[in-house]
């Protein structure tokens, strides 16, 4: 198989993943999202007939009024193919093109700091604060893991090699979010040292917003850090444990090459698709666990935003934010995919 | 790659880590079987109701933070009566004493008597104190309720009520400073001289007279109000945590242990079916198994908690539904490798029929991988409820540890320095974890062996 049509076909599964997920949750919030829409537009069409005084002022009864709109509603409804059971196909097949072209309509509770209602515009505004927090602990942690990992596998049975293997086993076994409330407990409360709450308390157009902001995110990002290199460490460990085994490393050896240039130019090349692999997945995998995690940090990113979704149950809002975490979660095991495929060619053969 | 149960079990008890996680293990079993002897189910139901935690103290430390101070901060007791009785005449009287050694540094916050009387008539209900210095006080004297027929009455009597204070101040003249304004428990317990904690050991004393009858309290408990109570403190709807956390062992053990087997029962012969079928079937299996590994799963957790219910048990088999793919791909590729095996191959031309082939030839050689799976996913399965528990999507009925964090935390704890209430559920959790976590890393290194060296 070539690596185009390895990649054509990784690429038709994710895709089929991404409807299955929208599918998925369109029938799950279905019948909810239904009623919502059917009373959002009642409520529209009253508000335009409240308005307008000179139809208003046409109506000798109360209940003429009451008739009028009725039908007025029952005419939307019917335009807006809302008449129709909310499983019926042409429906399903509607909202799903709707979402797809990243039309997620307009919020029901939940507002953008600018004060817009429409889910595109609340989306975009905390997408690129949670992609600012995760990023960066995700690179720090894998630099760390990477160097902490590398000296580990050079001294197997040290005792650099059991603090990595042990720091790793006990932070894998805390919830992430409980450290977080613990740091906060320690930081922000015993010693006053970080904000409590990570949202920055200055608006954007401040000169000093970005300092507010990094500031604000020191706490979450030191959290993410040290429950994250350890596994980090100890995962990378493990690759360069297998690969110095093999034969070609033997004879590097026996041919008298220094052991540090083994290590890192010939073994950390030869562990770096699984590694690649694991960086592009951890990365998607945090975004997941940014909802509890932004929960506890009051970092205003897309975790928070879901999190407060679920809450009130706004379901545009749901619907949308599920969308965009599934497709970045997709993307990323996609590149992971890919770079594994262009690293290591056995897998396309598979 | 074939393993006997007993050279694994002789491996296993070589690795200390995984003696280590069976010993927490042992003991977390053991919690569990504590907790389903001394607490009945029923406070299950209780856990939320305000009405049964009325005796307890709000945000209560742990009584054993005394320790480590010099200042004792008293301690909320909740006193059982020395009950004895006896016949004057024609009048029957029923003494209950509380005996408490005051060793605490602190007034005590107040005092409530509770008692539930059986009787017929009208019955006299005495309440004294005796102090460490001899002195007796009349606290109150009152009738209870007249009734024809026997009765049962439940009253409490408060330390603020103001009979108590009017009575204490017939002894104003023993005290040497000025009793206006006081509360009663800041009297009682004071030296003469200054208003100062006198410590030693005090009586107080429930007395019933009766002429008609003999009456009975069959319900009678003195509370002394205190700041600090029990092993493990109580939160701000003054629910004893010792108990919640308690609970939380085996219902953490229950999902962490129900979801790990369910999924590695599952992916096994879902991956092991897919594996041996091979062509369409594997191909259309693995799709599937891929499409619910890309899956973003916390996400979809919570909108099916949300949209579905979130019981416990649907809890589990949410969790079974995005737990069993990792384990389905690796136990196929295993199977590819062991149904070129020759006596795989042999038993199928001798025409045995394939569930027979899987159940007997296959899976058993996938036991220590499985064995191993159901360790590792524990944790996971453990933490993953408690993080919905922490968001409020739980079950709200028991007492997970992941929901007594929620509560910790929507009363804002941290911020007030609640760290009783904080730390121990995340310790739990991790301990739990950690014990599954180590018994997997043996069990790892048994089928891995290449990661020993």
């Amino acid at each position: 198989m070539g690596f185009k049509k390895f990649l054509a076909k990784r690429a038709i599964t994710m895709f089929g993943v991404l409807m299955a997920t929208l599918l998925v949750t369109i029938i799950l919030v279905g019948s909810n999202m239904d009623s919502i829409s059917k009373q959002s537009a009642a409520l529209e069409i009253r508000q335009q007939v409240t308005n307008n005084k000179n139809l208003l002022s046409s109506f000798k009864t109360s209940e003429q009024l009451d008739s009028y709109i009725e039908n007025q509603v029952k005419q939307r409804i019917t335009a807006l193919g809302l008449d129709q059971p909310w499983y019926s196909p042409q429906r399903i097949g509607l909202s799903m093109y709707k979402i797809l072209t990243l039309d997620f309509g307009h919020a029901k509770f939940l507002t953008s700091d600018s004060g817009s209602s429409d889910v595109k515009d609340i989306i975009l505004e905390k997408l690129p604060r949670t992609i600012l927090l995760f990023t960066t602990a995700t690179a720090i942690v894998s630099v760390l893991g990477i160097f902490l990992g590398t000296v580990a596998a050079s001294k197997v049975n040290s005792k650099i090699d059991k603090i990595t293997s042990g720091l790793a086993i006990i932070s894998s076994s805390f919830p992430v979010w409980w450290i977080g409330v613990l740091m906060i407990f320690v930081f922000a409360f015993l010693y006053p040292i970080f904000p409590a709450r990570a949202t920055p308390d200055v608006s954007i157009s401040d000169p000093g917003y970005l300092g507010s902001l990094l500031y604000h995110m020191a706490l979450p990002l030191i959290t993410l850090v040290i429950i994250g290199f350890g596994s980090w460490a100890y995962l990378v460990r493990n690759f360069l444990v297998g690969v110095l085994q093999e034969d070609f490393i033997m004879a590097k050896r026996a041919a008298g090459i220094d052991e540090k240039r083994i290590l890192y130019s010939h073994a950390l090349k030869n562990a770096a698709p699984p590694i690649v692999t694991i960086l592009a997945l951890s990365l998607s995998g945090s975004l997941g666990g940014a909802i509890i995690t932004e929960a506890v940090f009051d970092w205003p990113g897309m975790g928070r935003l879901y999190f407060e979704a679920i809450s009130v149950l706004d379901l545009p809002v749901i619907i949308g934010a599920t969308y965009v975490l599934t497709a970045f979660f997709l993307v990323s095991v996609f590149v992971a995919d890919v770079l594994y495929g262009y690293f290591d060619p056995r897998v396309r053969r598979e | 790659m074939s393993f006997s149960s007993k050279t694994i079990w002789k491996e296993f008890s070589h690795s200390k880590i995984g003696i280590v996680g069976i010993a927490i293990l042992v003991i977390l079993f053991s919690m569990s079987i504590v907790a389903f002897v001394t607490i009945p189910l029923d406070s299950f139901k209780t856990w939320n109701d305000p009405a049964s935690w009325l005796l307890y103290p709000k945000s209560a430390q742990p009584a054993w933070v005394n320790y480590f101070q010099s200042e004792k901060i008293p301690e909320h007791l909740i006193l059982s009566p020395v009950m004895s009785s006896q016949q004057v005449d024609s009048v029957s009287v029923l003494t209950n004493s509380f005996l408490v050694n005051y060793q605490y540094d602190g007034f005590p916050s107040d005092f409530i008597y509770q008692y539930t009387a059986k009787y017929s008539g009208s019955p006299l209900l005495q309440l004294s104190v005796t102090r460490p210095d001899g002195i007796v006080l009349q606290l109150v004297s009152t009738s209870l309720p007249f009734a024809k027929d026997a009765t049962t009455y439940s009253s409490m009597i408060f330390s603020t009520q103001d009979i108590i204070a009017k009575n204490i101040l017939d002894k104003k003249t023993k005290y040497a400073f000025s009793l206006d304004g006081m509360s009663s428990e800041k009297i009682i317990f004071s030296k003469l001289d200054e208003n100062v904690i006198l410590k030693g050991p005090y009586v107080f004393q429930v007395r019933l007279y009766d002429v008609s009858e003999k009456p009975v309290l069959s319900k009678s408990n003195l509370i002394l109000g205190g700041k600090v109570y029990g092993i493990m403190g109580t939160d701000e709807l003054r629910r004893d945590l010792s108990v919640g956390l308690l609970w939380g062992t085996p219902l953490a053990l229950f999902i962490g242990i129900t979801v790990s087997i369910g999924s590695v029962v599952f992916g096994l012969i879902y991956g092991v079916y897919a594996g041996y079928k091979g062509r369409v079937t594997d191909e259309v299996l693995m799709r599937f198994n891929d499409i619910i590994y890309a899956m973003p799963a916390l996400p979809l957790l919570i909108i099916l908690a949300v949209t579905i219910g979130n019981s416990i048990f649907l809890m589990v088999g949410f969790l079974v539904i995005f737990g069993w793919v990792g384990i389905a791909k690796v136990s196929r590729s295993m199977a590819l490798q062991i149904k070129t095996l020759q006596y795989v191959e042999a038993s199928k031309l001798m025409g045995q029929k394939d569930y027979k082939i899987i159940f007997k030839h296959i899976l058993p050689q996938l036991l220590p991988y499985a064995f191993a799976s159901i360790a590792i996913s524990v944790p996971g399965a453990i933490t993953t409820e408690a993080g919905l528990s922490f968001l409020g999507l739980g079950d709200p009925t028991f007492p997970t540890w992941g929901q007594i964090l929620h509560d910790a935390s929507s009363y804002s704890a941290a911020a007030r320095g609640m760290w009783w209430w904080i730390l121990p559920p995340g310790i739990m959790i991790a301990v739990t974890g950690l014990a599954f976590v180590f018994m997997g890393q043996a069990m790892d290194g048994i089928i891995n062996p290449k990661l020993r060296r």
